[in-house]
């Protein structure tokens, strides 16, 4: 009887053969904290005298949600999260260095390995192929000291997905699609495991950004095998011997099969205020929108800075439409840089600004008035999300987030998707009425 | 253990951006003071009528979103004994334990806002004293029985030295 990814990558570190349904206490390989949550659970390990790192290497605190620090409080945080590492020896990453999901994935993870972090989207490594799950600021701080947890081992539903996308539509389009299909709690505490000739031919940072919803539809994992596309990409980072090949066996146990046709999707919109109040692009055409935001782990990447800026090439920003662009690492800051996406974002109106959360979650750097509607790369749009509880999120992926940045209101961004030229003549798209 | 209190009731999907809201990120230090916000954006008068020993009751997925702690911490510092809801998202689920707040599934619609509630956690009995109705909740696995006695997690790491789930 075939295993599932999950309860290979469980088993392995039970030590043991493990099924759905198990109870287990596992060693962990990396822990993440962010500064919204590492206070927490540094105070919970003051508490009972247990301020340790049972791996100080690969354990990693963020400063990213409010880096850098808009409030005396959270700078205070930070000199915790500083202390907090100088005392056990765990690693720091400080303010403009990344966004957690991102740098981990980059510099840390690799495939077969057990991930916990303090941050609910670190389902993002399941893209390599490691268990990685979010849990509270406790049950990370047990896992730092101790080097441990437990895990009740996940079902799997299994997502077979095959096709090749339109132009215009990507694996932001394909992940809210599903999270709008099975409902915000239809896959709660199930392993998501994504397979099929579209997952195959995807590069890692799309398969990113499936992995970093999983959670959006309750999910605790959201596995991808590793292949040659993983091992290319550890090894840009030099970790090519961590590389192993991971999959779910074809006859394992699954609790369900969903299939998708990828060359049927349209870009997708989720609209305020769940992420599976998702709605075909037709429906949201013609909404207004005051700000577009490009970044997160989500959608933060170089793959996603290409997309948009073939898109902005020869078109001009709206002039009543804010957008705020923010590389997700240091890294992918960099090479946007080498490759002039940078300058070409800031010529087109962007703000740029440090490596980080941004404005995703409601700190700083770009909370919404009254009213507004924001566009963005996200992963939530619940009320409030972004600072103020009188505005609108609505999330798409990046071609769509950039094409309203241009109309000034929601279009269909595949109309501004540049057709496969003839020979010799140039092939006009359709160019938005500037408002 | 019997809790008793007055039910404060929610509808569903109540998530954690509107239990502890972002804007109040800077208060996660604080947290006494950022429990004065609780679940401002469902209900903006839940924090100042709240009684030590209330119930929070909502629908299906009570709880989805983040993984932020804070959020059953400041409910449970509020005064609330308890949280009640058809269905938990289950970030939430396992932190509402690991601090110590029973986080009980059962059918809430049976329940409604204002009405006098009576759990008996060890029977797995919930009474609502307004109108007659006697519910039970889903039992919570082995591991988080042997948490919740514990007091939460830390209580638990301290009192066994280790994880002692089984």
């Amino acid at each position: 009887m075939g295993k599932t990814l999950a309860e290979k990558i469980i088993g392995k570190h039970a030590g043991k053969d493990v099924s759905a349904g198990e109870i287990v206490v596992v060693p962990v390989d990396v822990c993440l904290m962010q500064d919204g949550t590492a206070p927490l659970a540094i105070r919970q390990l003051q508490k009972i005298n247990l301020e340790k790192a049972a791996n100080p290497k690969r354990t990693v605190l963020f400063l990213d949600h409010a880096a850098p620090s808009p409030r005396k409080e959270l700078s205070n945080d930070h000199i915790t999260i500083r202390e907090f590492a100088e005392k056990t020896g765990c690693q720091v990453s400080d303010v403009g260095m990344g966004i957690c999901h991102q740098v981990i994935f980059e510099q840390h993870l690799n495939p077969g390995e057990i991930l916990i972090g303090s941050d609910s989207h670190t389902c993002t490594g399941g893209a390599m192929a490691a268990f990685s799950t979010g849990m509270g600021s406790t049950d990370v701080a047990i896992g730092i000291a101790l080097g441990k947890t437990w895990f009740r081992v996940p079902e799997t539903f299994r997502i077979e997905v095959t096709g090749e996308f339109q132009p215009g539509v990507y694996s932001k389009d394909l992940i809210l699609y599903l999270i709008g299909l099975i409902g915000a709690d239809g896959a709660t505490y199930k392993s998501l495991e994504f397979v099929g000739d579209t997952i195959d031919n995807m590069s890692i940072s799309s398969r990113m950004t499936i992995s970093n919803m999983a959670i959006e539809a309750g999910a605790k994992a959201g596995l991808i095998q590793s292949d040659k596309k993983t091992k290319e990409f550890l090894q840009k980072w030099g970790r090519v011997g961590k590389y192993r090949e991971l999959k779910g066996d074809e006859d394992a146990t699954f609790e369900k099969v969903i299939k998708i046709d990828a060359s049927r999707l349209s870009p997708t919109v989720s609209f305020p205020h769940t992420v599976d109040n998702t709605k075909s692009i037709d429906e949201a055409k013609g909404i207004k929108i005051d700000q577009v935001f490009l970044g997160t782990c989500t959608n933060g990447r170089l793959e996603d800075f290409d997309i948009v800026c073939q898109i902005i090439k020869g078109r001009k920003k709206n002039p009543k439409t804010r957008f705020i662009v923010v590389p997700a690492s240091k890294s992918v800051f960099l090479e946007a840089m080498s490759k002039g996406y940078i300058k070409q974002l800031v010529e087109f109106g962007a703000a740029i600004l440090a490596p980080g959360c941004g404005p995703c979650v409601g700190v700083h750097e770009g909370i919404l008035g009254d009213g507004e509607n924001c566009i963005s790369t996200q992963n939530r749009n619940f009320k409030g999300r972004m600072g103020n509880p009188d505005a609108f999120i609505y999330l798409g992926s990046p071609a769509t987030a950039v094409a309203a940045a241009v109309a000034g209101e929601i279009v269909d961004p595949r109309e501004f998707i540049a057709k496969k030229k003839p020979r010799g003549k140039k092939v006009k798209t359709t160019k938005r009425k500037r408002k | 253990m019997i809790l008793k209190g007055k039910v404060f009731k929610f509808g569903d999907d109540i998530s954690t951006d509107l239990i502890a809201p972002g804007r109040y990120f800077h208060l996660r230090s604080n947290l006494p003071e950022m429990a004065k916000h609780v679940l401002e954006d469902a209900d903006t008068t839940f924090a100042s009528k709240v009684q030590k020993g209330d119930f929070v009751v909502g629908g299906e997925n009570f709880g989805l979103g983040s993984s932020r702690e804070h959020a059953p911490t400041i409910i449970k510092l509020a005064g609330v004994s308890a949280v009640l809801a058809k269905s938990f998202a289950r970030i939430f689920y396992r932190n509402s334990i690991n601090v110590g707040l029973p986080a009980l599934i059962c059918d809430t619609d049976k329940i409604t806002a204002g009405d006098e509630l009576e759990v008996d956690l060890e029977k797995g009995q919930i009474k609502d004293l307004t109108n007659g109705v006697t519910l039970t909740f889903a039992p919570l696995p082995k591991a988080m029985i042997r948490i919740l006695n514990d007091g939460g997690l830390i209580d638990h790491i301290q009192k066994h030295g280790d994880l002692k789930i089984d």
